[in-house]
């Protein structure tokens, strides 16, 4: 910052100071949650392990990434995995029904599905300004019933889904998975358009302060039906990601996704009502919940344990998270004087 | 303002400007229950349509006995939806309080105690989401989708893998027949009576105006003196109790348990409490549009189920209803805005990209409302 010395400087150095200490927080948990698991299971720090630990966070770190988009907005998309489950399925038909179809069409096919309800989420919501939390409610029912229609019982397994597609979910590339490495470039891209692009922060401006945002001149709605066109193309792509990486599909595929990556984004310090947090935060909160899942597994406490343990870490997140805005409010307070309400 | 998660530009609430005069809110109110009535028509004749003997009493005790536990669930979520807040882990306490019951009793509690046990765990997870929303002032989406997982962990905890099945005869019969003297299902005299009182106090009692107060505008509720918070809390504690007992008669019916009972309802629930005419932003919402709500639904099924439709398209019309539900009154308002638009002129409308300012927003402000990292 060059305006440093300057109060408004000071203020954009320590918000951004306590903000970057988020997102070092998760990792910092993570390491402590990687590192104790270790000591208890030294299997847990080998390649196989960690590959395994990347590729399944992957899924779930896309959808995260998508996820924010909407939640920064202020909405919500509940539908993510069920379009998960739909692209899935869709895209293993394709390659059961016309066994010679490049692998890159599989990819297209299952972003196209994701899109186009993505676009229908975001229509509703946009346009006719409808709560995202019942559009997305209702699509969810509707997509899984059309899953059921299309599944019809036939489970596609991996004998007509193609080597080379099923490969990018176990090959590595300098021992790191593919899907790690494609769940990465997604981060990156997104996140740098989220910090540097105008309609990134567009997103921010909307959550922040709807009213505020369209008397800037903010095109709300075009930006919201965007956010949602994301989100379900990500879907959409973790879908063919999902069956690379299960190499079959049936019609559970994706269930109970929505609030396993609702959960990571809130563990990743984006807040639900929209304005602030990033994804790399929520990526990493799709990380460390994978990571801590693992771990229970990995240092033998009983199964029976891990959904318990998940749901109270997932409530020390969110109550960590409050006390930190609270002491971040409190902190430009002070600096600024009370004059202005946060 | 705590609510959920909101559409991009929320639009004013129905009651600040010249309707909220009481004929206004009945009229409005009523429009959407009308529109129940009709529907619930339209699904009674179709069904008899479709089969002459549609409408006997045994269709009505199935009905029942399918919908009883998501109905009276359904009843406190109504109460929160109306304060603002939203309650996910609904189905997760059905699941935990009839383990609790269940293991309780094969330890060789007597039925009564364990039942007692079952309401309690109830309220103690009810009290965890109050704590965490109303004292904390953490967002309730958050926070359920937290006990959600919690209460089955908890509920996995205590069953495992078992399924527990020697509940007494006496007590699982009422999955099998209805009340004496009636043609009626436990659990839909049991919800019968409780819609009653949960009409009752929401709509003719200062507790029930509280609670749409605290919905309408929090803020001016705690200046008039409504504990806006102990509301809140009441109302958590409220469903942890009464989703234990549709545990309790979810149990009972099946005559067996075992952790994940009941896995997913909490969806169904808030989809009848929204079809019911509730709005996501709080405030508005009746007792009778939900029961309606509940109605429809357990009627659509059946029929459904009776033409053996597939549950795929069950689900399909299901989510159709609901998303129908709340397109159709924001589509015509939003026809309405359109025209308005039309009609004042083209300088409310979006300026074109060329006359918009350079930059929406200043670098600080945005800075600091996002807090977001720099």
């Amino acid at each position: 910052m060059t305006t440093a010395t300057s109060a408004l400087g000071t203020r954009f150095a320590r918000g951004g100071a306590l903000l970057r200490a988020r997102e070092v927080g998760i990792g910092v948990v993570l390491v402590l949650v990687f590192g104790v698991t270790t000591l208890h299971n030294h299997d847990f720090a080998t390649a196989n392990s960690v590959q395994q630990l990347l590729s399944g966070a992957a899924l779930i770190a896309m959808l995260s990434v998508g996820e924010t988009l909407v939640i920064v907005t202020r909405n919500v998309d509940l539908s993510v995995g069920s379009i998960v489950g739909l692209s899935a399925y869709i895209v293993g038909d394709l390659f059961k029904d016309h066994p010679g179809t490049p692998v890159i069409l599989g990819f297209v096919v299952g972003i196209a599905v994701g899109a186009v309800i993505g676009a229908v989420n975001g229509f509703i919501t946009a346009a006719l300004r409808v709560p995202s939390l019942v559009v997305t409610l209702a699509m969810l029912y509707i997509i899984r019933g059309v899953d059921g229609l299309i599944v019809n019982g036939v489970i596609i397994t991996s004998s007509s889904v193609p080597n080379a597609f099923i490969a990018i979910g176990f090959r590595t590339i300098a021992g790191i998975p593919w899907l790690a490495i494609i769940a990465f470039a997604v981060v990156v891209i997104v996140a740098y358009a989220m910090r540097s692009f105008r309609s990134g922060r567009d997103l921010y401006a909307i959550g922040s302060n709807p009213e505020a945002a369209a008397l800037a001149g903010v095109p709300v709605a075009r930006r919201v039906f965007t956010a949602f066109v994301i989100s379900g193309s990500l879907a959409g792509l973790a879908g063919a990601l999902f069956l690379a990486l299960h190499a079959e599909v049936d019609v559970t595929g994706g269930t109970g996704y929505e609030l396993l990556v609702v959960a990571a984004v809130v563990v990743g310090g984006v807040a639900i009502f929209g304005g602030s947090g990033t994804v790399v935060g929520a990526a990493l909160g799709a990380l460390l919940l994978n990571t801590i899942n693992q771990a229970l597994v990995a240092s033998r406490v009983s199964a029976f344990w891990n959904e318990a343990i998940a749901g109270a870490l997932l409530l020390l997140a969110i109550a960590f998270d409050r006390w930190l805005s609270l002491r971040v409010a409190r902190g430009l307070r002070s600096a600024e004087g009370a004059h202005r309400d946060l | 303002m705590t609510s959920e998660p909101a559409i991009e530009a929320p639009r004013k609430r129905e009651y600040t400007g010249s309707d909220t005069t009481r004929r206004a809110v009945w009229r409005r109110a009523l429009r959407w229950e009308t529109g129940l009535v009709v529907v619930l028509i339209a699904t009674l004749i179709f069904g008899t349509a479709r089969s002459s003997d549609f409408l006997n009493t045994t269709t009505g005790f199935y009905i029942g006995l399918n919908m009883g536990e998501i109905a009276i669930m359904a009843l406190p979520l109504t109460l929160i939806v109306i304060t603002g807040e939203i309650d996910l882990s609904v189905a997760s306490m059905l699941g935990l309080s009839g383990a609790v019951m269940g293991q309780l009793h094969s330890e060789g509690w007597s039925i009564g105690l364990a039942i007692v046990a079952a309401l309690v765990v109830g309220a103690l997870g009810g009290a965890l989401n109050g704590v965490l929303v109303a004292r904390l002032g953490l967002p309730s989406i958050a926070v359920t989708i937290g006990t959600l997982t919690l209460f089955r962990g908890l509920a996995e905890i205590v069953l495992g893998a078992r399924t527990i099945t020697d509940f007494p005869a006496s007590l699982t019969n009422i999955g099998v027949v209805p009340v004496p003297g009636t043609q009626l299902s436990y659990s839909t005299v049991i919800f019968g009576v409780l819609a009653i009182i949960f009409g009752v106090v929401l709509h003719a009692t200062r507790a029930g105006r509280a609670i749409v107060a605290t919905g309408l505008a929090p803020e001016a509720a705690q200046f008039a003196g409504i504990r806006v918070n102990r509301v809140k809390f009441g109302l958590f504690v409220l469903s942890g109790v009464m989703c234990a007992l549709a545990g309790i008669l979810f149990t009972l019916k099946n005559a067996s348990v075992s952790y994940d009972a009941g896995t997913g309802l909490e969806l169904n629930v808030v989809a009848i409490v929204l079809f019911g005419g509730v709005s996501i932003f709080g405030g508005r919402g009746t007792v009778i549009g939900v029961v309606l709500s509940v109605i429809i639904f357990g009627t659509l099924q059946q029929v459904l189920t009776q033409m053996q439709v597939q549950p795929e398209v069950q689900n399909i019309i299901i989510g159709g209803l609901l998303l129908v539900s709340v397109v159709l009154p924001n589509g015509a308002e939003a026809v309405r805005r359109l025209r308005a638009r039309l009609r004042t002129g083209p300088h409310l409308a979006r300026a074109p990209r060329s006359q918009r300012p350079a930059r929406a927003i200043s670098p600080s402000d945005s800075s600091l409302i996002t807090e977001e990292k720099k």
